[in-house]
């Protein structure tokens, strides 16, 4: 009976953790994001650093001009294995605000490594002006704000193509059988060669595609790597506590299961 | 109840305390050694205390996020992300909450079926069932609240939607949705006053628990077989016995919550939420925490209005009816104890009931999954089914069954647990 | 009842029995003080407060005789470019006039004497001397001078007169170049 009981809850339980996936995969696309294997994934996942720098070079290079990344400091850049003084040159490179001068006018200095990376558009009405009335997202989050977020930014990014027969595009769209609704206002922004990469790998859209995505899980989630490594250690103590807690109830209800009886009358 | 042991500690200070203050002799007698408890509490007795610990984690988790949030519309989204990505251990704190707060619910829906299979609700042990019940209606209040925190789109349009089931009141409710919001829409100050009151609410349910434990100190533990404790060979003491078993239970279920915390951190949350709250786009689908899914099922299943058939005249509309329906769910389990009319409580002994029971369960699956689809295709009848079936089950099958059904001899005793009629 | 209990102790052996027990209790101790650490460094500085922890100052557009004043750490910092006059006053000064006796040596890097770095708090009651701004009142000893209780610092930022204590207090810094100090 028992048994019985166990095995109904257990079915339920799982019924219920399956309807949180469901629920949100509702969106209408026409296509669903092509499965990639990445290294972040699992148990034990890591980012691949070499990627993750491949991508930073491809999201300077391409995404920047129209995508902001909001949460993303200079400073973050270390736990992408770069050293201090390069953070810094790195960060020179791009100017900020600074604080207003003697006479109260605006002024703008270098970047240092505590600032966050410039915004391309000023606010959200010159962004939209800009790029014909769609707004650019903020790709800080874009890949845990999506539905399988991953696949989703890779394979839109790869999932251009020619609309199918008798559907319309407006002028200035193009089709992306990913994207919901399948008219999107980014024309196809990784074409083949459009940057060199550093260390000379060849720059192919499916490569520039999985290396931005790297780095995109890494701006969204950059303390990722302790978070698995402490939960390796925090499982195993907690396995290790629970089997001893197991043998220690056992020996203390063995008189209980012989029949001891505490109480008189 | 148990007569009451005084502590005497022979430390002189402890004893000094002690005579003013009998704290150690409180826990001695409420969770300690001299508690006896019935001998045959099996594992689903374990999510009490699960629930209890659940509380606390959401207690500290919660006073160390309100630390570095701060609940301004302006600013709340980049708080959460500045407490994950720059607070020490902040990356674990808010999945800590976030998940904390499903598994406090996990704990709390089992505890109550648990309840409903054995019949803890059946006299003498009413009091006990109903302070459950004003605790778990706290706990939906201040998770609400609490998923408005974030500031993310769920959070914005869920507290749009569930606002607006006030407006469904006649003749006040559009001034009472204006009196929650503090304006003309979720806004500014509405995240104030939920944070305020989010933060206070756990406290209260703290109050409640204590409550809740010293009815249960009265009326004493009920037991898998449902039967009274006639004799000092039913029981044993709570302490080490069901403090062990507890703590191995805990073990178990940390172990659950501990991979969500570390490796699914999201698994349970809406991809929808990291986006800031936009109040000029609305989501695809709104959908709330997975907890709330078949109250919510109830609440849309109810499309029809209630007047007279032929004729523009509606007593009920279908709105102010779905809210009924939602808030009626959970306020007739406070008349169960009377509308059980059974003389047997545990279900061990109900063979017809049995089947009941996990029809019951098998029908709120039902309306989870529905509550988390759209209404559209089967969905909205699988919802009126699931809903009809939720409140027969209790306002008719209950009263019903109780004077049908042909219940299994009861056991001699809980130390004997032999058929008396076998004998 | 009785010989049912002498069976029991007899097969597991007090000592083990409580072995087993406390090491039980001693891991779910040790668990929940490890568990408490997340809760307690939360409090510590974050990340985006450290980034802030210290700041670069480039010297070259300080002019002899020139000062400025930099936040650090939410803290005024003095940074005065020395003329050789002020240098030659500050050594000038003999121990038995000072009441912290500091040398001018002490307080500054060697190889960068004109260079003053200090943190400009006075160390009577937390004011913000006078002295770096052109037109400040620098005091009877030409350094800085706290309106709030009348303390008089010299050209080394030594206190000479007055109810202040100790020398105003310096910063951890270091020469990154001739001309870009690091300061925390």
């Amino acid at each position: 009976m028992t048994m019985k009981f166990t095995k109904n809850i257990a079915v339920a339980l799982i019924a219920i953790a399956g309807v949180a996936g469901a629920a949100s995969a509702s969106s209408k696309a026409d296509k669903e994001p092509i499965k990639q294997v990445w290294s972040f994934e699992g148990v034990t996942g890591k980012y691949d650093q070499a990627a993750v720098q491949r991508g930073w070079q491809v999201y300077q290079q391409v995404c920047s001009a129209c995508h902001s990344l909001k949460y993303f400091k200079f400073r973050n850049l270390a736990g992408m294995g770069y050293e201090d003084d390069m953070i810094k040159a790195f960060a020179k490179e791009y100017e900020v605000a600074g604080e207003p001068d003697d006479a109260g006018d605006e002024t703008v200095r270098a970047a240092l490594p505590q600032d966050t990376f410039p915004a391309p558009f000023p606010n959200e009405n010159a962004a939209r002006a800009s790029n014909g009335g769609a707004l650019p997202p903020d790709l800080s989050l874009i890949v845990k704000a999506r539905h399988d977020g991953a696949n989703y930014v890779y394979s839109l990014l790869t999932g251009y193509s020619d609309a199918p027969a008798g559907r319309d595009i407006a002028e200035g769209k193009s089709y992306n059988g990913y994207f919901k609704g399948g008219q999107i206002g980014m024309a196809s922004p990784l074409s083949e060669g459009i940057i060199d990469y550093e260390g000379g790998m060849p720059a192919t859209q499916e490569q520039m595609a999985r290396d931005v995505v790297q780095f995109l899980m890494y701006v969204a989630e950059p303390k990722l790597e302790d978070r698995k490594h402490m939960g390796f250690s925090v499982m195993l103590f907690l396995l290790a506590m629970t089997i001893i807690f197991y043998l220690s109830m056992k020996k203390i209800w063995k008189p209980v299961k012989e029949g001891k009886n505490f109480y008189e009358d | 109840m148990a007569e009451w042991e005084t502590i005497k500690p022979e430390n002189k200070a402890l004893g000094w305390f002690e005579e003013r203050l009998p704290i150690l002799s409180l826990v001695h007698n409420v969770v300690g050694p001299g508690t006896p408890t019935p001998r045959n509490l099996n594992y689903w007795w374990n999510f009490g205390s699960l629930a209890g610990l659940m509380l606390v984690i959401q207690i500290l988790s919660g006073v160390v996020l309100a630390m570095h949030y701060t609940p301004d519309t302006a600013v709340a989204f980049d708080s959460v992300e500045r407490i994950v990505r720059d607070v020490n251990y902040g990356w674990l704190l808010r999945p800590m909450h976030a998940n904390g707060a499903s598994f406090f619910f996990i704990a709390v829906y089992i505890h109550i079926l648990r309840g409903l299979y054995y019949g803890s609700y059946k006299a003498p042990r009413e009091v006990l069932w109903m302070l459950g019940l004003v605790i778990f209606l706290l706990m939906m209040a201040t998770a609400f609240m609490g998923y408005v925190l974030p500031w993310g789109q769920m959070s914005y349009w869920g507290a749009t939607v569930i606002t607006n089931l006030f407006s469904a009141i006649p003749f006040v409710g559009e001034d009472i949705r204006t009196l929650l919001w503090g304006g003309f829409s979720v806004d500014n100050p509405t995240l104030k006053r939920f944070f305020s009151l989010h933060f206070l609410l756990p406290f209260v349910i703290f109050g409640v628990v204590i409550l809740h434990i010293w009815a249960k100190k009265v009326s004493d533990s009920g037991n898998p077989l449902g039967i009274e404790v006639k004799s000092g060979a039913d029981q044993i003491p709570f302490h080490p016995y069901y403090t062990i078993k507890d703590a191995f239970g805990m073990g178990v279920f940390f172990l659950i919550f501990a991979y969500f915390i570390f490796f699914a951190p999201d698994a349970l949350g809406h991809p929808d939420n990291y986006i800031p709250a936009n109040s000029m786009v609305t989501p695809d689908s709104i959908v709330p925490e997975w907890y709330f899914l078949p109250f919510y099922a109830i609440l849309r299943s109810i499309t029809f209005d209630i007047g007279i058939p032929g004729t523009d005249i509606t007593f009920i509309s279908a709105k102010l009816l779905g809210v009924i329906a939602m808030f009626a769910s959970i306020l007739l389990l406070f008349a169960l104890p009377w509308l059980d009319t059974s003389k047997v409580r545990s279900a061990r002994f109900r063979p017809t009931y049995r089947w009941f029971f996990w029809f019951l369960v098998a029908d709120l699956v039902l309306l989870t999954i529905v509550g988390g689809r759209k209404p559209e295709g089967i969905y909205p009848l699988l919802g009126l089914l699931g809903t009809a079936y939720y409140f027969a089950h209790f306002l008719v099958i209950m009263p019903i069954l109780g004077f049908k059904e042909k219940t299994l001899p009861l056991p001699e005793s809980i130390a004997n647990p032999v058929v008396k009629a076998a004998e | 009842m009785s010989t049912k209990e002498q069976t029991i102790h007899g097969e597991d052996g007090a000592t083990r029995r409580d072995m087993l027990h406390t090491t039980a209790a001693v891991t779910a101790g040790v668990g929940g003080i490890l568990a408490l650490w997340p809760f307690v460094d939360q409090m510590n500085p974050a990340a985006d407060t450290l980034a802030l922890a210290t700041v670069e100052v480039d010297l070259s557009s300080i002019g002899e005789g020139e000062a400025i004043i930099v936040k650090w750490q939410g803290k005024p910092i003095f940074i005065r470019h020395r003329t050789a006059t002020e240098i030659a006053e500050a050594r000038a000064v003999t121990m038995d006039q000072l009441i912290d006796k500091e040398t001018d040596e002490e307080r500054i890097h060697a190889g960068h004497e004109q260079w003053l770095i200090m943190i400009g708090i006075c160390t009577h009651l937390g004011c913000v001397p006078l002295g770096t701004k052109d037109g400040d009142e620098k005091g009877e000893y030409g350094g800085w001078f706290c309106p709030c209780h009348g303390s008089h610092y010299d050209t080394a930022g030594r206190i000479r007169k007055g109810p202040a204590p100790r020398n105003l207090d310096l910063p951890d810094y270091a020469f990154v170049s001739d001309t870009r100090i690091k300061i925390g």
